[in-house]
Parts: C-alpha cells; sequence; structure tokens
C-alpha cells in the first residue's frame, strides 16, 4: 500500500486552495466588483489544470490506501468536467452582468462544486464517494437558489435540496447495507467479497446505491426534479447544472459499478438498462408538450443520460468507451444550446418561450443556422455528431448482446426527434410576431457557431477523441 | 486519382460551405454571386464525373474506384460504385445544374435555397456510392434535411404540412431500416456492404409472438427494408406524401424529387433487398407484384380525376414506380434492366414535365388546369415541348419512356402473366391521362382573358430543356449507351439472386 500519496491529489488541492484564497481577495478587496475578474481568472485555472491534469503522467496511481484514485479514466472525465465548467463561467457571464446576477459567489461556488466532481470521480471508496458527491451538491443547491429575490429560484434551490437530500439518504443507506454486508467501504475490497460470494444484503446495497446515483444524473424515473429546477434556476446555473455535474456522476456510476461490482454486471446491468429505457422514453414522450425551452432541456438531458447509460448496461470496455464519448458530445452539444438560450432577449429582457424563436431564421440567418445544426444533433439525425454519439451506445449494446435495448433507443430517438423539430419549425417557418433580439456576446457567438461548427466536423475523426476514451475505459476495467 | 468519388460527392458541399461562410448580403447582385456560384459547382461536379464514366470498365461487375478507410466508431469510409450505381451518379450530376439554372427566378433567401440544393446533391450523391451500411444510412437520412427545408420554406401556401408529412413518413420507414441494420450488424459482424451481400443471412423459420415467419431472420430484415424504401420509391399504399409534397415544393424541389430521390427507394431494392435477403425477396415477390399492379392501375385513374397538374404529374410518377419494382423483382435479366431503365429515363421525362409546369407558373402562378388552355397558340415553343414531354411520359417509341416500360414488361410477362395483363393496362390509361392534360392546357382557342398576354419560353428556359430532350432522344433511339453499362452487374445480380434461392423454388419459376 502505498499510504497518503498526497502528489496524487494535486489537481484538486490546487483548487481548493485557489478557492479559498478567490474567497478571501473578494470578501476582503471589493465583493461583486470583483465578480468579472473573478470569473474569467476561475475559467483560466480550470483550463490551465485541465492541461496539467491531461499531461499527467499516463500510469493509474493511488492516495490513501485506495481511497483515491487517479488513473486514465478519472483523467478523461476530469478534463471534460473542467472545460465544460470553464465554458459555462465564460459564456454566461454577459447574462450574469445584465441581469443582475453579477456576484462573486459564483466563481467560486462553481469552483467548490467543481473539486468535488473530481473527487467523485476519482474515489475509491464509498467514504470518498459520499464526500466528493455532497461538496458537488451543497455547492450546487446554492447556485439554484442564487436569485434570492425570485421565487422560481428559491423554489428551484429548495426542491432541488430537499430531494437531493432524500436521494443522498437511499444512497447512504445503500452504501451502510453494502459496508455491512462486505466489511469494508473499500472497492476493491467489495470486489473481493463478490468474487468469493453474493450476498442478498449486498445486491440490496447496490440498488440503493445505483438509485440514489440515478437522482443525481436525472435518469428517469429519478428524474422528477429535473424540469423545475432547470427552469427555476438562474439560466448560466441551468447551463451549468446540464453540463459538468452529469458527466462526473455518470463517470461515477461508471467508476462504482465497475470497480465495486465488476464481478456482477448482469446484476447491475439489467438495472441500468431499466433506468435507461425510461429515460429514453419518458424524456421523448414528456418534451413533447413543453413550451419553456429550458425545461425542454431538461427534458432533453433525461432522454441522453438514457442514452448514456444504454452504453454503461453493456457492461464492456467498449461499452463505457461509448459511454465517455457519448458524454463529452452532449456537453458540447448543451454548450452551444445553452450558449444561444442565455442570448435568448426579446426588447432587452431574457425569454425562454420556445414561440419566442418565431422566424429567427429572417432575423439572423448564420445563428439560426448553428442552432439548427444543434437541434439536429441533439435529435441524433446523421451527419451530425449527434448521430454519431447514439450510434456508439447503441452499437455498444448491440455487441453486448442487448439487441433489444438497442432498438428501444433507435425508436425513443425517432420519438424525440419529434420535439427538436418543432423548435426548427419556429425557427424556419413561424409565423410573423415580435421577434427576437439580434443581439449576442461575442463568448456566446464563438460557443454556438464555433459547436455547430465541431458537430458538423467531427464526422471526419471525432477530433481524436476515440483513441483516450479507449484508454479510459480499459484503466477503469482493467 | 483514387478518390475520385469523394472528390465528386462532397465538391457541391464544399460549394455550399463557402457560400454558407463567405457570401454576405441580400442584395441583387449576392442573389446572383450565389446563383453562379451553384450552378458552377454543379457543373463542374457534372464534368468530373464525366470522368468517372469514361474510366468505368463495364465489363468488371465487381465495385469500381472503392476508397476504402477506417474511420470513426470503428466504422469504414467505404466508397464505390459498380454497372447498377454509376448511372444514378451520373442522373444526378447531369440534373442538379438544370434544376440550379431552373431556380433563376426564385428571390426569397437565394442563398440558403442554393446551399440546400448543393447539399441535397451532396448527399444524394453519397447515397448512391456508400458501400458502408451505416454509411449509407447517414447519407440517406441526411437528405431528409434539406428537402424537409426546401418543402418547407420555398414551397406553397400548405407547405408546412406537406414538409412534415415528408419529413415523418420517410424518417418513420428509415428508422426500421436502422434497426434492421443493427440485426444485420449483430449477425454478419459487419457493417461492409459487399461482405454483406456475400453473407448467408438465416432463412431458417422463427417465432414472432406465437407466429411462425417464414424465411426468419430474413423475411423481418426485408420487411423493415422494405418499409423504408417502398416509402421513398413510393409504392401504394404509402405514396400519400408524394402528392402533398410535389404539390407544394417549389419546381426546383420537385424536380429533385421526382427525378432523383424517388430513385434511392429502387436503388435501394437492387442493392440490399434483392442481393441480401434472396429468399425473402422470392417468398415476397408476389405482394410486390401486385402492390405494384395495384399502383400501376389505381393511380392513373386517380391522375385522370387530378385538376391540379403537378398532383397529375405526381400521381404518375406513382404509376411509372410501379413497372420500376414490378421490373426489380421480376428478377431477370429484362426486368432489371428495365427497371433501371425506367428509372433513368423517368429521372429525364418526370423532371422536365415538372419543369414545364414551372414555366407556366412562374407566368400565370397557378397550377390549376381550368385556368389555361390554348397556349399554343401564343407559345409554339413551349407546346412543342410539353408535347414531346408528354408523349414520353406516354411510352411513345423512339422515346426513352417505351424502352423502359417495354422491357420492364417483357421481363414480368416471363414470371408472371397475370400481372403483366393489369400493368399493360397502365399503358393505356397514362396515355389517357396524359394526353387529356395535353389538350387541356395547350390545344384548342385562346379563349381565357389572362392568357392573352402570355409570353413564349425565355432562352434560359429553352436552353433547359436541350439536354433533357437529347438525352430522352438519345435513350430512346440507341438504349445501348445505357444496357451496355448496367448489364454485366445486372447478369451477376441475376445470378447470384437466383442462385441464392432454394433449389425447388428456382425450379418452379423456371416451369411457369
Amino acid at each position: 500500500m502505498s499510504g497518503t500519496n498526497l502528489p496524487v491529489l494535486l489537481p484538486e488541492i490546487i483548487l481548493a486552495l485557489y478557492a479559498m484564497a478567490a474567497l478571501l481577495i473578494a470578501v476582503y478587496g471589493g465583493k461583486d466588483r470583483l465578480a468579472g475578474v473573478l470569473t474569467w481568472t476561475t475559467a483560466v485555472v480550470f483550463v490551465a489544470l485541465a492541461a496539467f491534469v491531461a499531461t499527467r503522467n499516463g500510469v493509474g496511481s493511488i492516495a490513501y490506501d485506495g481511497m483515491f484514485v487517479d488513473d486514465a479514466f478519472a483523467r478523461f472525465a476530469k478534463v471534460t468536467i473542467l472545460l465544460s465548467a470553464a465554458a459555462v463561467l465564460v459564456m454566461g457571464q454577459d447574462y450574469a452582468l445584465r441581469n443582475g446576477l453579477g456576484r462573486f459567489e459564483y466563481p467560486i461556488l462553481a469552483t467548490l462544486a467543481v473539486i468535488g466532481m473530481m473527487v467523485m470521480v476519482s474515489s475509491g471508496d464509498l467514504m470518498t464517494l459520499y464526500m466528493g458527491l455532497e461538496l458537488q451538491s451543497l455547492a450546487l443547491y446554492v447556485m439554484a437558489a442564487m436569485r434570492r429575490d425570485n421565487i422560481k429560484s428559491t423554489e428551484a434551490g429548495l426542491k432541488y435540496f430537499v430531494l437531493g437530500a432524500l436521494s443522498s439518504g437511499l444512497l447512504l443507506y445503500g452504501a451502510s447495507l453494502v459496508y455491512g454486508f462486505a466489511g469494508t467501504t473499500l472497492y476493491s475490497g467489495i470486489l473481493t467479497t463478490l468474487n468469493a460470494e453474493v450476498p442478498l444484503g449486498l445486491l440490496f446495497g447496490l440498488v440503493f446505491v445505483l438509485a440514489g446515483l440515478a437522482f443525481k444524473v436525472s435518469a428517469a424515473p429519478f428524474h422528477m426534479w429535473t424540469p423545475d429546477v432547470y427552469e427555476g434556476a438562474p439560466t448560466p446555473v441551468t447551463a451549468f447544472l446540464a453540463t459538468a455535474p452529469k458527466v462526473a456522476a455518470m463517470a461515477l456510476i461508471a467508476r462504482v459499478a465497475q470497480d465495486a461490482f465488476g464481478g456482477i454486471p448482469g446484476d447491475w446491468g439489467q438495472v441500468l438498462a431499466a433506468f435507461a429505457v425510461v429515460s429514453m422514453f419518458w424524456g421523448a414522450v414528456a418534451a413533447i408538450g413543453q413550451t419553456d425551452i429550458k425545461r425542454l432541456m431538461a427534458y432533453s438531458s433525461i432522454a441522453h443520460m438514457g442514452f448514456a447509460l444504454v452504453g454503461l448496461a453493456a457492461g464492456t470496455a467498449g461499452g463505457v468507451q461509448a459511454m465517455l464519448v457519448y458524454m463529452a458530445i452532449y456537453v458540447t452539444m448543451n454548450l452551444g444550446t445553452f450558449a444561444f438560450i442565455l442570448s435568448m432577449e426579446r426588447d432587452g429582457v431574457p425569454v425562454t418561450d420556445i414561440s419566442s424563436l418565431n422566424l429567427y431564421s429572417k432575423t439572423a440567418p448564420l445563428k439560426a443556422l448553428a442552432l439548427l445544426v444543434l437541434l439536429f444533433s441533439l435529435a441524433g439525425v446523421p451527419p451530425m455528431l449527434g448521430f454519431f454519439g447514439k450510434f456508439y451506445v447503441l452499437k455498444a449494446a448491440v455487441d453486448g448482446g442487448m439487441v433489444w435495448l438497442a432498438v428501444a433507443g433507435a425508436v425513443a430517438s425517432v420519438i424525440g426527434a419529434f420535439y427538436y423539430l418543432r423548435i426548427v419549425y419556429f425557427i424556419y417557418f413561424g409565423t410573423e410576431g415580435a421577434r427576437l433580439d439580434s443581439r449576442m456576446s461575442s463568448v456566446q457567438w464563438l460557443m454556438l457557431v464555433g459547436v455547430a461548427a465541431i458537430m458538423l466536423l467531427g464526422v471526419v475523426n471525432l477530433f481524436g477523441i476515440e483513441a483516450p476514451a479507449l484508454t479510459a475505459a480499459e484503466a477503469l476495467l482493467g | 486519382m483514387n478518390n475520385l468519388l469523394s472528390i465528386i460527392t462532397f465538391l457541391p458541399a464544399v460549394a455550399a460551405l463557402i457560400l454558407a461562410l463567405f457570401l454576405r448580403g441580400d442584395d441583387a447582385a449576392s442573389q446572383r454571386n450565389a446563383k453562379y456560384l451553384a450552378l458552377i459547382a454543379s457543373t463542374a461536379t457534372f464534368v468530373i464525373s464525366l470522368i468517372l464514366l469514361a474510366k468505368f470498365d463495364p465489363a468488371n461487375t465487381g465495385f469500381q474506384f472503392v476508397e476504402d478507410r477506417t474511420w470513426i466508431v470503428g466504422l469504414t469510409y467505404k466508397m464505390g460504385v459498380d454497372g447498377i450505381s454509376v448511372l444514378f451518379v451520373m442522373l444526378t450530376t447531369f440534373l442538379m445544374p438544370i434544376t440550379i439554372l431552373s431556380c433563376w427566378g426564385v428571390t426569397t433567401r437565394v442563398k440558403e435555397y442554393m446551399i440546400a440544393f448543393l447539399m441535397l446533391e451532396a448527399l444524394m450523391l453519397g447515397v448512391f456510392c456508400a458501400l458502408d451500411l451505416v454509411l449509407f444510412y447517414l447519407f440517406f437520412e441526411a437528405g431528409l434535411i434539406p428537402m424537409f427545408l426546401i418543402i418547407g420554406i420555398w414551397g406553397g401556401v400548405a407547405r408546412i404540412y406537406a414538409a412534415f408529412k415528408f419529413f415523418l413518413y420517410t424518417f418513420l420507414g428509415s428508422v426500421l431500416m436502422l434497426v434492421a441494420m443493427m440485426a444485420m450488424y449483430f449477425a454478419a459482424g459487419t457493417t461492409d456492404i459487399p461482405t454483406l451481400m456475400a453473407f448467408d443471412f438465416s432463412s431458417d423459420p422463427i417465432a414472432v409472438l406465437g407466429m411462425t415467419v417464414t424465411g426468419g431472420l430474413q423475411t423481418l430484415l426485408f420487411l423493415a427494408f422494405f418499409a423504408s424504401f417502398a416509402v421513398k420509391m413510393p409504392m401504394w399504399p404509402v405514396h400519400t406524401w408524394l402528392p402533398d409534397a410535389h404539390v407544394q415544393a417549389p419546381t426546383g424541389g420537385s424536380v429533385v424529387l421526382a427525378a432523383i430521390l424517388l430513385k434511392m427507394g429502387g436503388y435501394g431494392f437492387l442493392r440490399f433487398s434483392l442481393p441480401m435477403f434472396p429468399v425473402a425477396s422470392d417468398l415476397l415477390t408476389p405482394l410486390v407484384f401486385w402492390m405494384s399492379a395495384i399502383a400501376i392501375v389505381y393511380t392513373s385513374l386517380v391522375a385522370l380525376a387530378q385538376s391540379d397538374m403537378k398532383k397529375l404529374i405526381a400521381y404518375s410518377s406513382v404509376a411509372h414506380m410501379g413497372y420500376v419494382t414490378m421490373g426489380i423483382f421480376a428478377a431477370n435479366q429484362q426486368g432489371v434492366d428495365g427497371a433501371i431503365f425506367q428509372m433513368l429515363s423517368h429521372g429525364f421525362i418526370s423532371g422536365a414535365l415538372f419543369l414545364c409546369v414551372g414555366v407556366i407558373y412562374d407566368r400565370m402562378h397557378t397550377r390549376e388546369i381550368d385556368a389555361y388552355g390554348g397556349l399554343v397558340n401564343r407559345m409554339p415553343a413551349y407546346a412543342l415541348v410539353f408535347m414531346f414531354f408528354t408523349m414520353a411520359n406516354v411510352g411513345l417509341p423512339g422515346t426513352s419512356g417505351f424502352i423502359g416500360e417495354f422491357l420492364v414488361l417483357m421481363g414480368i410477362f416471363q414470371v408472371n402473366t397475370w400481372v403483366a395483363a393489369v400493368a399493360t393496362s397502365g399503358v393505356i390509361l397514362s396515355a389517357a391521362y396524359a394526353l387529356w392534360l395535353y389538350r387541356r392546357v395547350a390545344m384548342g382557342a385562346l379563349v381565357k382573358e389572362a392568357l392573352a398576354t402570355i409570353t413564349d419560353m425565355s432562352r434560359r428556359e429553352r436552353a433547359i430543356f436541350a439536354p433533357l430532350i437529347v438525352m430522352t432522344l438519345l435513350l430512346g433511339i440507341y438504349p445501348a449507351v445505357v444496357t451496355d453499362i448496367i448489364s454485366p452487374s445486372v447478369a451477376a445480380l441475376v445470378t447470384d439472386y437466383h442462385a441464392s434461392i432454394p433449389a425447388p423454388v428456382a425450379a418452379d419459376a423456371a416451369s411457369e
């Protein structure tokens, strides 16, 4: 055993120190006047750290006697988390300033949440898992309720907190059962126990743990909080919720399933498959009636999580690789879409109603085209990257012998295509009426058009993301 | 020139990208630039595709100009053409400059219009060149987006209904195809089309929901592909999206839809259904025959009752596609040769007919047959062109329409006399509705006041029709230009097909 081995945690330690320093400086140095600078600094720190994590040596190493694992899988997830968090921070800046949300706490809370996520994906023990998860969640609860004087934002924060606490309770209950039957909270210890025999209590524990984690990725039937929180939270926070935490929680599920319960893939595979099917269909069907684009994106993310779970349910290295690629594509698509949602204004007032997009293609043809690409990509229409993400996970399911799951996924994607098409309908064929303003900050414009270009150009070679994803998947299963 | 096919396929896409990124403004000058760039790009594509045709070796029945690279998601980027697909590539590249030239009068959102057509061309070419199942699906599906937009933005009054109907019909069909593709990958472990064509899918009976399915997996896969191609074709009774789409689409959209997009269904039957699922094809041949026969008679009768010119031609298209499916499933040299010939010839003729409607629609802004009459008095050149293509549509000997229908009927007669008899009545019906249409539009005295000042075709319009007339005549008088290229590949297809069917069935077919 390697003992404490602190250098393994270097990125997390740096980020924690940065968060504390930033807090001190902001409190004593000028509070909200520093919000802008702080946001950009945080984003730069995230990007620098992502580069640092990405270039660390390839061999996996552990700290705290295996409670904390740093392998290729964790690194892949961390880079995705850091980069997407940085992007969300900078693209929400303009919105925050114009709507009186320019608080210095925002980037600091985001930093704390990111630390939590990084701990989550590196967890090698149920205790580390819980610590990371709670650090992330608590920061996110506060962020959701950031706009204190707004009833919807407060409601979102409260709802998120109450249901989040419930899910944490489920998770803890499951963890305690696992501990009771395995005699350890270390993943490697649980795996050893399972290799000898499979106690029934351990399976109960597994189901509870998975239910708690499903809540975090907002997989149906544990998705109830998602639409309300997405709608109520300030839009930059919604963008944040939709991206980095999803990657972290999905990676965490993969880590727990493979590292701790790798001996019984059939058991958790069917649970995840059930989550996946329900999420894909419910996400697709329930979105049809939505009129608010943020609620719609909530259902869209539920469906997308279902697809990512399809990859995991396959239980193979190919499945994990597919999930990682899928999440990377999902996050990128959502960044572009939210960059646009953040810019939706009419007469200077933010709007989120889908019908406000009426004939947007006449106001801003290029942006409308970029949005069209993104929406078709979200729907999974070829040749956009979104299609390849879906194809990747469905192929993994077929390879893993779950043809029925792949067929269900294909059918759900058709139903899901309908509501994206409805937005396209408004953009291109809508009726004359009040139009959206055409202004957009340059960062948002860059994100929107850049992501649309990525969705099209990625068809060439997926920007070489496959090989690192495969390395990551093999590190996890290795 | 190992990547000739990629160059041909992606040249229009590159031009579309240049238009999207570098052309600004919506004044007359930039509209003109957009049109010229689109015309130059599509003409260049046609010129390059001539090299393809020149270098193509008809005697080789395998795939030529093959490009094979590893690609993402464990897929391969594989392109190639054989005698069956090469002429569809030529048809597409030949018709696109004509289509773009016919859109010269468009004034709303010209740049986007041109981008949509160029993207559509790239995707259609991709469909005919793709040699990987997923790559094929990719091009096949993606082609929906530009066509959806073309109908929905530049279409007529009820364009949105038509656009959605078009999208949902075809999308639903192709999802079944995607599911079948997954099953094929699961069974064969590859998505490579040439390998799959040689692969022997199980035809042992299996039970689904308590019912025994004869032909087993092959039948299920066949039906899934059939759903997609039958909608695309379109075959009776899933043809109802076509009249709506045609009526609402702008002229250029109708031309591409009728002349090229519909051919994807026929091409799909030839590339997938016959070679990959021979047992199932053989089992379901009677079904296809009767569906085609009903399509020919029923839609011809429906065409007789139309008061809208575009709708009439749309129904006539469905009837003509009935010959194509019939010929393909006759599965003999004449039948398949005739089906391909009919598809190519229908590409020229129906495209030209929609252009004919476009010419007078541009002047009078109505497609009602009753609004016209006696056009020959003021538009002699137009009346001549219209008559030529009406006759070609009827299948007058000397035009390409005759060769296609005759070959198909000859092929089908050897297999099923009754179906051949029913189908032949379609020849008479097509003469009835086409000639009656012509009489009502062009003949008689010019009594309608609105038509008193109508002008004859402009030089641009004449230039559009000239190449189509040349091709229709050339194919009609000297069909060997086409059959020399397709026959070897068709012969190989037919031989393989009959070799794959269990012996007793083949013997029955031979003794009939």
